[in-house]
Order: structure tokens, then C-alpha cells, then sequence
């Protein structure tokens, strides 16, 4: 997109969608949405923070290591969410080969390795007073760490790449192969656990979760989920100047070239 | 028909005269599982035990050590760019070098498994199960290598970025392939794990095609 293009045409004459994906529209009008979503993000984290350490009960077993289930449950739904993401956007770069797809693919490979992250290390915290060690083979676990392999993969493959429009396309491909090969790994990693791994560990039960913890993780959930909107789209925005940056650049280095002689 | 096998005995032609490596990557693989021991200690049982799974990882890193060679020298002297004009769709070309590929490196390694398993004192049985497993489970591994050498061909720095990629999606047929062998506290886990391992690589069979004629199509875009 930040290529010379021959005729560019007027946001005004495509049909929505078109509209809202074109790259410099897009920069237009997500420029509302930032401070609005710093404002919601920053209320809702301060909220469910407030919630999470002073207003919701330690529980009776667990006691105050329940409070990092706030940060590890939204983490770990973002990870995937991330993914999620990322595979849609793959479809879009494939198919319709439009380059804010692209973009999108590339900025959320970072928060989604980030946020993976976050779910292992809480995870890890919070398994040393709980089950008494760091690290447990366990299926989720497992899956989760190699689901950061996965990202971490994505990420430096997007950093090899010098032709970023290509690397959209290319990268698009293994982000479909690892999509469909998520669930397989998944189940494949439950199987082996229940192989190699018959003592079973303690587990929290979703369901009998009391209200006074129910809703400040449920804040902290929409807290978690507007921060990656927010994040997501300053990335988002950043790469897309970046790439037009490289461009007037290249533009220029090409200008000096042809002065030269 | 024709052009498939014409493009299979190509390859198998380039990987088994001068230049080509499928000695070396078989040399690879039986001292990578020579090689274990000195870390593990001697202790025959323990070999035993643990064998299955070193004649694995020993096969699962000489097929990524092999796959560079799969497209990118076809990529590098215009090769793939001729056969995209090809009667045959690059899909199938895809299909003719998987095939030749696994001919030329997995095969000889599953060949040599019995000097491997002599080493790391198996049994009988056990080994012909190992031999079995890797026959069902390489064909995943090379597939998922396919994908991976498909998707870097166009890097020219960043040989290592391949099996970051690939090795991931390779734990499942990690998983199967080893559970098929050794041991397990469920009753005809084995037999379970021996028929996730087939199916695992007939959909991987399915898809790689696809996957990674699509992403030689955008390399070379």
C-alpha cells in the first residue's frame, strides 16, 4: 500500500468495508478510537485491580494466590483470542491479499507472544505455593508453552523477511498450518499427559466459583480484552507509518540515485 | 502420470549422485543416536528404556537437518519458476518431491534403525515396532518440513528459521510416534497411538500439497 500506486482511489468511492480497511482511512479514523480506549481500558484495570486485591475474599484453600487467577485467566484467554486473530487476518491477506490484513497479522504476533508469556509466568507463580513446583507437565501448560513457540516462530520469521508485503502473504500460509494444527497439538499433549501422567493435580472447578470472585475476574477479562483492542490498534497504526516511512525513504534513496549521473 | 514420475526420478537422481547428501544426513542420524549414551550413562536398561524415543528425536532432527535442499536449490537456479509452468500443477510437484524426499532421506535412515537399536540394546520386537512407527510417521514429518522449507525458500539469510517453524507441529507425531513403541499405563494405548500417528500423517498428507504450493506461488511472486 505504501508502494507507488498508480491510481489511488478515494475512500469515498468504495463500499464500507473497503473503506474502513483502506490504510490511510484506517490511520483517519482509528485515531478516535485511541484515547477513548485508553479511558476504558484504564478504568476497567483500575477497577477490576481494585476489585481483584481488595474487594474480592482470598479463597479458603488457595488463599491470597487466588488473586493472580486475575491477571493468569484473562492472559491465557488472550493467547488464544490473539491467534484467533491472527489466522483471520491470514484468511484476509490470502484471499483478498489486502494489506491492513497484513498489518494486523504482524501486530498481533508480539501481543499475543506477550500475553502467552504472561499466562506461563502467572501460571508458574502461582504453581509454586499451589502444587509446590514452577513448572508441571501438565496438559494446558504444555499446549500454552507451545503455543509461545508457535508465536515466537511467527515473530522471527516476520523479522527475516526485508519485503514486508510478501512476508504478509508467505507468513499467512504457516499461520492457516498452525491454526489447524493448534487443536491437534492440544489433544495430542492431553493424550500424552494422561499417558505418561496418571497422578492428577489439583484443580480448580470453574463452575462453583462464588460471585465475589466471579466478578472481578470477569472486569479484569474486558480490562484484559480492551487493553489488546488498544494495543493492537497503536500497533497496528505504527506499522502502517512505518511502512510508508520505508517507502518515502526508498523514494528518496531512489531520487538521489537518478540526480546523481 | 508421466511428468509426476519424470519429477520424481529427477530428484531422486539429484539426491543420490555427487552433491547430493542423503549418505551424510544417515551418518547424522546413527551418531546423533550414537551420541545419547555418552550423555546418559551406559546402563543397558536404561538405553532400553529410553531408546525408542533417541531413535525419534535422532530421526526428527536428521529430517530437519535434510530439509533445506528440498526446494531451495530449485528456488535459487530458476528450477521451481520452470516447473510452475509445468502440464502437471505444482501441487502435484509438491506431492512428486515429498515423495522423492522421503525415498531419499527417510527411508535409508529407517533402513539403518537396526544398527541404531543394536547400540541402544532393544529388543527384537521393540525394534521392528520402531521401524514400523517411523514408516507411518516420517511421511508427517517430512510434510510438516515441506511446509516449513516451502514457507522460508526466499530467505537468503536464516537457515535456522525452518525448524523453529516445524518443530512445534512436529510434537504430535513425536507424541504418537513414541507412544506406538514404549510402554504406556493404558491398555492398546499402543494400538490407539499407532492409529493417531497414521491419520495424523494422511491429514498432514492431505494439506501439505496445498499449503506449501501456495506458499512457493507467493515466494516467488
Amino acid at each position: 500500500m505504501t508502494e507507488s500506486k498508480p491510481q489511488e482511489p478515494t475512500p469515498q468511492d468504495l463500499g464500507f468495508f473497503s473503506r474502513i480497511a483502506h490504510p490511510g482511512y484506517f490511520l483517519e479514523w482509528s485515531r478516535y478510537f485511541i484515547w477513548p480506549l485508553v479511558g476504558i481500558t484504564t478504568i476497567l484495570m483500575a477497577y477490576g485491580l481494585y476489585l481483584a486485591f481488595f474487594n474480592s475474599p482470598a479463597d479458603y484453600q488457595q488463599g491470597e494466590t487466588v488473586r493472580i487467577m486475575y491477571v493468569h485467566v484473562p492472559s491465557a484467554w488472550l493467547s488464544q483470542f490473539c491467534y484467533a486473530v491472527m489466522a483471520i487476518a491470514a484468511i484476509g491477506s490470502l484471499v483478498w491479499r489486502h494489506p491492513l490484513a497484513d498489518v494486523s497479522a504482524k501486530a498481533a504476533a508480539p501481543l499475543g507472544a506477550t500475553f502467552t508469556a504472561i499466562a506461563l509466568i502467572t501460571g508458574a507463580l502461582w504453581g509454586a505455593p499451589t502444587w509446590g513446583t514452577f513448572w508441571e507437565w501438565d496438559g494446558r501448560m504444555t499446549s500454552t508453552l507451545i503455543m509461545l513457540f508457535i508465536y515466537m516462530g511467527i515473530i522471527a520469521l516476520w523479522r527475516t523477511f526485508e519485503d514486508q508485503v510478501r512476508a504478509g502473504r508467505i507468513i499467512a500460509v504457516i499461520t492457516l498450518v498452525g491454526a489447524i494444527n493448534v487443536p491437534i497439538i492440544k489433544f495430542s499433549v492431553d493424550w500424552w499427559n494422561t499417558l505418561h501422567q496418571p497422578a492428577s493435580v489439583f484443580r480448580l472447578d470453574g463452575p462453583t466459583m462464588p460471585p465475589s470472585i466471579l466478578l472481578p475476574l470477569f472486569v479484569m477479562f474486558f480490562a484484559f480484552s480492551f487493553l489488546f483492542l488498544l494495543l493492537h490498534f497503536i500497533s497496528m497504526r505504527t506499522e502502517i507509518l512505518r511502512r510508508r516511512a520505508r517507502a518515502i525513504e526508498r523514494q528518496y534513496a531512489q531520487q538521489l540515485r537518478t540526480q546523481k549521473p | 502420470m508421466k511428468p509426476f514420475l519424470a519429477m520424481l526420478t529427477r530428484d531422486m537422481k539429484l539426491a543420490t549422485r555427487i552433491g547430493g547428501d542423503s549418505l551424510t544426513v544417515l551418518l547424522f542420524y546413527i551418531m546423533t543416536g550414537a551420541i545419547m549414551p555418552f550423555a546418559i550413562g551406559p546402563d543397558k536398561d536404561q538405553l532400553a528404556q529410553l531408546g525408542p524415543a533417541i531413535i525419534w528425536i535422532s530421526a526428527l532432527l536428521s529430517l530437519l537437518l535434510a530439509l533445506d535442499r528440498l526446494f531451495r536449490m530449485d528456488h535459487e537456479d530458476g528450477s521451481l519458476l520452470a516447473m510452475r509452468q509445468a502440464s502437471l500443477p505444482l501441487e502435484m510437484i509438491v506431492v512428486a518431491k515429498i515423495c522423492a524426499h522421503w525415498v531419499t532421506t527417510a527411508l535409508p535412515l529407517i533402513v539403518a534403525t537396526p544398527v541404531l537399536a543394536i547400540l541402544l540394546n532393544l529388543e527384537i520386537d521393540q525394534t521392528l515396532r520402531v521401524i514400523f512407527t517411523l514408516l507411518v510417521g516420517t511421511p508427517a514429518l517430512i510434510c510438516f518440513g515441506a511446509i516449513g522449507a516451502a514457507v522460508t525458500v526466499s530467505i537468503k539469510r536464516g537457515g535456522l528459521i525452518a525448524p523453529i517453524l516445524i518443530l512445534p507441529l512436529s510434537i504430535p507425531t513425536l507424541i504418537f510416534g513414541v507412544s506406538a513403541v514404549s510402554s504406556g499405563a493404558i491398555a492398546n494405548a499402543q494400538d490407539a497411538a499407532l492409529l493417531f500417528l497414521a491419520g495424523f500423517t494422511l491429514l498432514s498428507l492431505v494439506f501439505t500439497p496445498f499449503a506449501a504450493a501456495l506458499a512457493l506461488k507467493m515466494a516467488a511472486e
